[in-house]
């Protein structure tokens, strides 16, 4: 065996120019890979942080129909006092979530006693969302953060409406019954939209927006959980589904509907394009590794075909001459995959010290952190190194196939 | 004893419609440590006998026995296993493995063809490269060594594994005289010494010197069989 791996070796030194050139393109394949998935894994994680950190948490419970109605914030779905109860029971029996907390959505006028604009608002309890969405308080642009009988104003109506911190303004809306009802509120901060269904909302404190919108009983629209890790979204998820999609109204229908962040959010399609886009760079890794392999091997097979007949009639056996070549493959993935790891490791340190900033949608300057993350080098390495076998498997077999005395003949 | 036993045999190549008769009914017994040389003038059949001794090739008809062992009954690894376990082969090309040295060309059949533990092997080598005055070249890599050297380093790496038969097809032909020579001289010297048959083929008649048997072959037909008197 050491001395099947020598003779690779050598022949592989041998070309060296070859051998280099198809290194590097392997290593530049890898360097591809690395280097996008871990900016673009930066990038979405980024975003997903932003998005569910900073207002949607990590799933949310709904009464049945509110988020095809979000448009609309119907209050007669909202949640009441008994089934918030099997709610919280529910919740608190899952040692995964880390918190959660109820918000009433409603739309209503803005007035500064001179002009009104329409906006749409969630009423939080301040220091509930700091454990569901602690990056809430990061959106505030001025300002400070929400007290009883403030509101923050979402950035997008302070542009062409005359708003300014410590104003006073009147918040109108529509109550339960169908009647309105209007209540005064101090502009205490304004909040920086994000993407997503309620990143361009205002706030209220809970208690003020019950009454304004005149619920003598507890009503809720959302609650919004935080679980301790983001990882465990899929299993607590189902988990809720199947406790709380068992409850059942008179008619028969269920009561609650259970939502990841994934579903809330447009960003998700995003993310899964991005992963797609990953997959297709490793995609076009594969042709390169494959290719550029199998086409060195299958020249080198060529030029030493009188070699090969020689140490086969010498009575060298077929599986040798075959491993011969199968660890030339191998090691050119191997070696190449090496210099990529290597290369990226360098050129992620550099992106990282580069400070480079990217916008998007709102957010102007997100600052790329890549990480490669070892499970990554993992899979592309053996990635490589699986498909170098695949390439070199058909000329390391065509090698060991040859006949001594025509492969002697050849020129 | 017979080492090699041929009964009427003929080897037929078919290149599509046209058949061509290399080997025509051959029939001949070579025995044990003997210096045998086939003469014949260009496509006589030479190569294609060559070939069927050294295991490479079956005949289309007759029986052929080497070493009590009829060839046309062994499947393409029982034939390399055949090779490796009894015979020894010398190119007219040398097709020495470029990318190693002397001694690991010379070693190369001992790990790759037998296993032979190292410390036994290096003795070996290190004998048969003295026994073909390679000794002092044995760290070279082959680019770096004469044509008559490298076939000398290829007569050691056919006797490495001690075959009973070394076959050589054309030895000499890209040599130049003096070394072609001294390489016919160096196999019979060997052949005698060591016990080991070394068959050649060639098509100069001036190289053949004191050999045991010279066999004529013309037309695929044996024509003539001399028997030298030995040393
Ligand atoms: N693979 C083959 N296919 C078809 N014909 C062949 C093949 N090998 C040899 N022949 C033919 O068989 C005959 C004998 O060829 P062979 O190579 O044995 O002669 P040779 O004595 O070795 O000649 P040379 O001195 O030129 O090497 C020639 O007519 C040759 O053309
Ligand atoms: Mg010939």
């Amino acid at each position: 065996m050491n001395n099947i791996i020598k003779i690779a070796f050598r022949n592989l030194y041998r070309q060296k120019r070859r051998t280099f050139l198809t290194m590097g393109i392997v290593a530049f394949g890898v360097l591809a890979v690395l280097l996008f998935s871990a900016t673009a894994d930066s990038f979405k994680n980024l975003i997903i942080g932003e998005i569910t950190d900073s207002m949607l948490g990590h799933i949310q419970i709904h009464k049945k129909g509110f988020v095809g109605a979000l448009d609309n914030l119907p209050l007669d779905k909202s949640l009441n006092a008994k089934q918030l109860k099997t709610v919280e029971k529910t919740l608190d029996a899952i040692p995964e979530i880390e918190g959660y907390s109820y918000r009433i959505l409603f739309g209503g006028m803005v007035s500064n006693y001179l002009e009104s604009t329409s906006a749409k608002f969630s009423a939080i309890i301040p220091a509930k969302e700091d454990v569901v969405v602690p990056l809430l308080k990061d959106r505030l642009k001025k300002g400070k953060f929400l007290q009883k009988g403030e509101v923050l104003l979402p950035e997008l109506i302070t542009k062409g409406f005359d708003a300014k911190i410590g104003d006073d303004i009147v918040l109108v809306a529509t109550n339960n019954d169908g009647s309105v009802n209007g209540q005064p509120f101090k502009i205490s901060g304004i909040m920086e939209s994000v993407m997503g269904p309620t990143g361009k909302y205002g706030y209220v404190h809970f208690d003020d927006a019950r009454s304004l919108l005149r619920m003598d009983k507890i009503q809720v629209s959302e609650i919004a959980i935080r679980l301790k890790d983001f990882n465990d979204m899929k299993k607590v998820y189902s988990t809720l589904n199947e406790k709380l999609g068992a409850t059942l109204n008179e008619k028969g229908n269920p009561v609650f509907e259970v939502h990841t962040w994934e579903e809330l959010s447009p960003f998700y399609n995003i993310a899964t394009m991005i992963d797609l886009m990953a997959l297709f760079i490793q995609v076009i890794l594969i042709g390169i590794v494959l290719v550029s392999i199998m086409n060195v091997m299958i020249m080198a097979v060529y030029e030493r075909t009188k070699e090969i007949g020689a140490i086969s009639a010498m009575g060298t056996l077929p599986s040798k001459i075959r491993l011969m070549f199968l660890f030339e493959g191998l090691f050119l993935g191997v070696f190449g995959s090496i210099i990529g790891v290597i290369v990226s490791i360098f050129a992620i340190f550099i992106v990282n010290i580069s400070n480079i900033t990217v916008a998007f949608g709102r957010n102007s300057n997100i600052l790329l952190q890549p990480e490669i993350s070892l499970s990554q080098i993992g899979i592309t390495t053996l990635i490589v190194i699986f498909v170098a076998i695949i390439a070199v498997l058909e000329p390391a077999f065509k090698a060991s196939k040859l006949e001594p005395i025509e492969a002697l003949r050849q020129n | 004893m017979s080492l090699i036993s041929c009964k009427e045999i003929s080897k037929i190549y078919k290149m599509g419609e046209v058949k061509i008769k290399a080997l025509n009914n051959i029939s001949l017994e070579i025995s044990k440590s003997q210096f045998i040389s086939f003469i014949g003038p260009s496509g006589s059949g030479k190569t294609t006998m060559l070939n069927l001794f050294g295991v490479l090739d079956k005949p289309t008809s007759g029986i052929l026995k080497v070493i009590d062992t009829d060839i046309s009954k062994l499947n393409y690894v029982e034939r390399a296993k055949f090779r490796g376990e009894h015979l020894g082969f010398i190119f007219q090309n040398f097709n020495l493995i470029p990318v190693l040295t002397v001694f690991e060309n010379v070693e190369y059949p001992l790990i790759m063809v037998k296993s032979i533990p190292p410390k036994e092997r290096k003795e070996k080598v290190l004998s048969l490269l003295d026994e073909v005055g390679m000794l002092d070249q044995k760290d070279k890599l082959i680019n770096q060594i004469s044509g008559g050297q490298k076939q000398r380093a290829a007569i050691a790496r056919a006797l490495t594994t001690d075959p009973k038969i070394v076959l050589a097809d054309e030895p000499t032909a890209n040599l130049d005289h003096k070394s072609a020579f001294k390489v016919m001289s160096l196999m019979r010297k060997l052949s005698h010494e060591i016990g080991t048959t070394f068959i050649f083929s060639t098509h100069d008649p001036k190289i053949v010197q004191e050999v045991d048997i010279i066999y004529t072959i013309e037309d695929g037909v044996l024509v003539n069989r001399e028997k030298r008197s030995k040393k």
